[in-house]
């Protein structure tokens, strides 16, 4: 019997941890914005606000040292699997304390240490490394998870990967955030069948679609997928609906989003969700304001701490190209 | 010493490093039940069972990308892309998620994996299954790429890229397949060494994989006309030892590069580039014996002319330096 699914997990104050997640990472996210738009965040960077349920519930089905395989739109995921948010603001900020060291960037964190394989700059990535790390999660008695997003569904990857993944029955979980959007485009208008949950099918895995602006629900739907990896049943797809807060990218004002429907979305915040359901359990107001706090004050030393790193030294750069 | 043949090098490289490290796996399309195309695998299956040696979807993607996952989680895995001419499909994973890591992740974690592929033109194939995808990979920084011309080398240098902690992408010949050797004189052969096959004094010609074989044999009939060629089999083509080249045209003061490719964007004109930018004070000429700009064709006539064979090699070297080879 597994840790994560026992009656402890479910009481209102393991939620009440887990909803803080959501509102660090959202929080982590609305100061990327910031320090985006003020200059010291470079290039582009994809922000996951709206979407924190799902890196959140999953995780919390996972173990500390099963494996997580993310997206450029990662900071989310990084966060949820355990990276500390000054590290990973550091490396934002290309600073030398970053998670890697400035090296990466944005879109592609990398932390081993928490079980995070990596996040990936190219569209489906996620999918074959955690396909991947299923085989050595196999050995491990461990189970893979990879995020990606709906556009992914429409590459090679989702789809070899997949049909590796069930062949072989891997240990793995295979998590779309479908925010409706690939880049600017509509997924209705790109994506051929009856969904993405459907794909699953076609290749015998079990799928199904999940609300994923709520948290509970997501992690039920993991909890799940999680046990059947990890007693030999195979993978999983899990399709959570969402919906993505800001643009696809900093370039991108997201104005081809009818009002209405952002408007209906915004209406379902996962945050506001959680916060109204653990205020229906026995959990106080005070009790939920103190945690908010607490996480704000958290996130804005991480911020401070981070902005104050040094950068990188190319004098002092000891760059090997390969592992001697 | 007993001769070994260059696909049973592959085959016992393979097997002993499964014997040797509980972490190493080898997969790929028909490379278990089937033995491999070319026949460079049988028997691992039933050896090591399916949980070390294993058959995979006709799934390049997933097949490079699952080996990178593995690879960075734990296993050190081989795999098998069929042919050279398939790696245009497990580019993104072997380009942008392999070969970064180590570099990205700070070096939080490197990739051992292994990237075997046969190559190369001869097989009547066509077009798309007689490429030689060396040169597609050696631009890219992290990737190690090693290319052997001899059954020693093949085990050698398997058997060093399997132990690698980097990335490797492993070429073998297919018209090398049946060649038999002896057998390597050490376990490992270094990754990123060249190799002087055939010591001379006029002329350098550096060559890898089938070329290497083929200029030595052109490099014996230049003998019988009065020019002593040295042959350098590169053995690598990232990293390159360009330390190598330049010793021996310290002495030769002529290198020419011969390489089953087109000259643009080959191998042959980088290894030129390199030596002139180091030792141009050394060189009294240089030049590439290479392809046509064409896709590979299929006819026997016109493979075959196609290709630069030791009557090429031969006759490049005596128009370039003007040498009779009447008797």
């Amino acid at each position: 019997m597994i840790g994560t699914g026992t009656t402890e997990a479910e009481a209102p104050a393991a939620y009440l941890g887990r909803y803080a997640q959501m509102l660090l990472i959202r929080l982590f996210e609305g100061e990327m914005h910031r320090l985006f738009l003020q200059g010291h965040i470079h290039g582009t960077t994809h922000l996951s606000s709206g979407q924190e349920a799902v890196p959140v519930g999953v995780c919390s089905a996972l173990e500390p040292d099963d494996y997580v395989a993310g997206t450029y739109r990662g900071h989310g995921h990084a966060l949820a699997k355990g990276a500390d948010p000054e590290a990973l603001a550091a490396e934002m900020l290309g600073r030398a304390t970053g998670v890697c060291g400035g090296r990466a960037g944005s879109m592609n964190v990398i932390d081993v240490e928490h079980g995070l394989v990596g996040c990936f700059g190219i569209v489906g990535g996620s999918i074959a490394a955690a396909t991947g790390a299923a085989l050595s999660a196999a050995r491990q008695g461990r189970v893979s998870a990879a995020f990606f997003g709906d556009g992914a569904a429409n590459q090679g990857y989702f789809h070899e990967g997949l049909n590796f993944a069930k062949v072989l029955e891997l240990p793995a979980v295979f998590v779309c955030e479908n925010n409706f959007y690939g880049e600017f485009t509509p997924m209705a208008e790109v994506t051929a069948g009856g969904g993405i949950a459907a794909r699953g099918a076609a290749y015998g895995l079990p799928a199904r679609v999940v609300d994923g602006n709520d948290l509970w629900a997501v992690r039920a739907a993991a909890l799940e997928a999680v046990e059947n990896a990890r007693s030999g049943a195979g993978p999983t797809l899990l399709e959570c609906q969402t919906y993505r807060h800001y643009g696809h990218s900093k370039s991108d004002p997201a104005s081809y989003r009818p009002k209405e429907e952002v408007d209906r979305w915004l209406a379902r915040d996962p945050l506001v969700i959680a916060r109204g359901r653990l205020l229906e359990s026995e959990l106080e107001e005070r009790q939920v304001s103190a945690v908010e706090d607490e996480t704000r004050e958290r996130l804005e030393r991480a911020i401070e701490a981070a902005l104050e790193a040094p950068f990188p030294d190319p004098e002092d750069d000891a760059a090997r190209e390969f592992r001697e | 010493m007993s001769e070994l043949e260059f696909r049973e090098a592959v085959r016992d490289a393979i097997a002993e490093e499964i014997e040797r490290d509980p972490a190493v796996v080898f997969f790929g399309e028909d490379v278990a039940a089937a033995g491999g195309v070319f026949k460079a695998t049988p028997e691992l299956h039933e050896r090591f069972g399916r949980e070390r040696v294993f058959d995979t979807p006709i799934s390049e993607l997933a097949l490079a990308g699952a080996a990178f996952g593995a690879a960075v989680t734990g296993l050190r895995p081989v795999i098998e892309i069929m042919f050279g001419d398939f790696m245009g499909l497990p580019m993104d994973s072997l380009v942008n998620q392999a070969a970064k890591y180590w570099y990205i992740s700070n070096e939080q974690a490197s990739v051992p994996l292994v990237v075997r592929s046969a190559v190369g033109a001869g097989g009547r194939f066509g077009a798309m299954h007689s490429q030689a995808h060396g040169t597609w990979f050696q631009g890219v920084p992290g990737l190690k790429i090693a290319c052997p011309s001899s059954p020693a080398d093949a085990k050698g240098l398997l058997k060093a890229s399997i132990r690698d902690d980097n990335p490797v992408i492993f070429l073998e010949h297919k018209r090398l397949y049946s060649v038999k050797g002896p057998e390597p004189e050490n376990e490992l052969a270094t990754l990123g060494r060249a190799n002087v096959v055939r010591p001379g004094t006029d002329l350098t010609i550096v060559s890898i994989m089938r070329g290497v074989p083929d200029a030595v044999a052109a490099a014996d009939r230049l003998a019988q006309h009065g020019i002593d060629p040295e042959v350098i089999d590169l053995r690598s083509l990232r990293p390159l030892d360009v330390e190598t080249l330049l010793e021996s045209v310290a002495k030769t003061n002529r290198l020419l590069a011969v390489e089953e490719g087109p000259r643009t964007g080959g191998w042959a004109a980088g290894v030129l580039g390199a030596v002139a930018e180091e030792a141009l004070h050394d060189l009294d000429d240089a030049w590439t014996l290479t392809t046509a700009e064409t896709p590979i064709p299929y006819s026997p006539s016109l493979e075959d002319s196609f290709l630069p064979d030791p009557d090429a090699i031969v006759a490049s070297v005596t128009e370039r330096l003007r040498i009779s080879t009447a008797r």
